[in-house]
């Protein structure tokens, strides 16, 4: 009997230890390399035509010239759209969203802001996201269908007229593809920055505890 | 330099020489993206897996640009009409667009152009302009969009070609028209049946109800409202019907052959 209640404290304790499961974080990293293929070889494609007056430096961009940069886009799309979907599949099926992006309410996001902002935000139980991280990573998701719809509407718009329609046509469609990539890379400049300063976080992010 | 001169064959224009010479080299930005393919497949190597020596990024985004082309002739509606847009909103001016400057843009003789049709056809008779120009002819207002990203509305009218592959008993069954240009490197390109068949696909003899300027394709443009604007092939020579794939002037460069939109 006491045996059994051993084991099963075992069993618990080190299934409180893992943070981050498995498939999160392979999902996680072959999305994060994914988003960057597809990162610096969009910054190539919108060279060949740009929406406003700039143009992003061929250091920071992959495929040498539009043709090698769009062979990159639409191949990193595949990677980028399967692991997608069994990350938004498994996500929903195991309801691990509900669980740890739900609910977010405006008075808890505010006042863990604040708290982040003071210094005060405690970062000793990883399982559980604060506020602030609730709102980015349900917004990031949302972004990331978007970017991918978008995607679909300035790649076929005369297949998938109906959803280049959705987006308010083509050129605007282009447009959304762009913010969303904007807001993609903003979010990337914060989430890596955060990593960093909580070094705990990385780790559960790469081994998992 | 003496023996530079030596090697020159008397008579040769040395600056066309050396033009030739400077078009066979590979652009700096194709060069590249070559050597940054051949160190991602490097990297491969490292890793162990059961990779051949030919194995590089550039070789995989091959292979999946082909997978691309057969995902998106599987994905494609022959019955999807491309939108049709008001004639007040057509872009004017309608840019013109090519890898070379308007004043180098071919200028074919009308009078003495003869479409030259080749292949899997029962009529191999050639077409003179006057013999096209009496086909039936539609209106189509479409937006034309580049690989680059930017698009334009035009007007375009002509004869759809899937009327045409009937009138010259065409084999349906092949698998590609393929078009040659008078453009100055020879602009081919390949289209699936399946596009050619489709409705919108359009000889075109006119721009605006007026006849092709010379700057969007004269005497012959092909419209393809289903495809990018690099599959739009202009200054049409001749055609052929074939089931070879024959490559094409961008083809050939990278971009994706199905390329449709």
């Amino acid at each position: 009997m006491s045996a059994v209640t051993v084991s099963d404290e075992h069993a618990a304790s080190t299934k409180a230890k893992v943070i981050q499961p498995a498939w999160v974080r392979a999902l996680h990293w072959t999305n994060a390399f994914a988003m960057v293929l597809m990162i610096m070889s969009g910054w190539q494609i919108y060279n060949a035509s740009p929406l406003f007056d700039f143009r992003f430096s061929p250091s920071i961009t992959l495929g040498g010239w539009l043709g090698g940069a769009l062979l990159w886009h639409f191949a990193a799309m595949w990677l980028l759209m399967v692991n997608g979907l069994i990350y938004l599949t498994v996500g929903l099926a195991t309801g691990r969203f509900r669980k740890k992006l739900l609910p977010i309410t405006p008075e808890g996001v505010i006042s863990d802001t604040k708290a982040a902002l003071t210094g005060k935000l405690s970062h000793d139980d990883l399982t559980k996201y604060n506020y602030v991280q609730k709102l980015l990573y349900a917004g990031i998701i949302v972004v990331g269908i978007l970017i991918v719809l978008s995607g679909l509407a300035i790649w076929k718009p005369v297949q998938l007229q109906y959803l280049t329609a959705l987006f308010g046509g083509y050129e605007a469609a282009r447009y959304v593809h762009f913010f969303c990539m904007a807001g993609i890379v903003a979010f990337m400049v914060v989430h890596v920055a955060l990593a960093l300063l909580v070094p705990k976080s990385l780790r559960a992010m790469i081994i998992g505890r | 330099m003496g023996r530079m001169r030596n090697l020159l064959i008397p008579g040769v224009d040395k600056t066309l020489l050396i033009r030739d010479a400077v078009k066979t080299m590979p652009d700096l930005t194709r060069r590249r993206f070559i050597s940054g393919g051949a160190s991602l497949g490097a990297l491969t190597l490292l890793t162990g897996c059961d990779v051949t020596d030919s194995f590089s990024a550039e070789e995989m985004l091959k292979q999946v640009s082909k997978f691309n082309d057969g995902v998106q002739a599987l994905i494609f509606n022959p019955h999807a009409m491309a939108p049709t847009f008001p004639e007040s909103a057509i872009t004017k001016p309608f840019p013109f667009n090519a890898y070379y400057d308007l004043e180098e843009a071919p200028t074919v003789d009308g009078k003495s152009w003869k479409l030259e049709v080749r292949g899997l056809v029962e009529n191999k008779k050639s077409w003179t302009l006057e013999e096209l120009y009496q086909l039936p002819q539609v209106k189509q207002v479409t937006r034309h969009i580049c690989v680059e990203g930017w698009s334009a509305i035009g007007s375009w009218t002509g004869t759809p070609l899937r009327d045409f592959l009937k009138v010259i008993g065409a084999d349906t069954r092949a698998k590609y028209v393929w078009f040659q240009c008078a453009d100055k490197d020879g602009y081919n390109s390949p289209l699936d049946m399946a596009t050619a068949l489709h409705a919108q696909t359009q000889m075109t003899f006119k721009f605006g109800d007026e006849i092709l300027p010379r700057a969007y394709g004269f005497p012959m443009k092909i419209r393809v409202p289903t495809k990018l604007g690099f599959k739009n092939p202009k200054y049409v020579m001749s055609m052929e019907v074939t089931n070879d794939y024959k490559g094409g002037f961008w083809e050939d460069q990278g971009y994706n052959s199905f390329s449709g939109s």
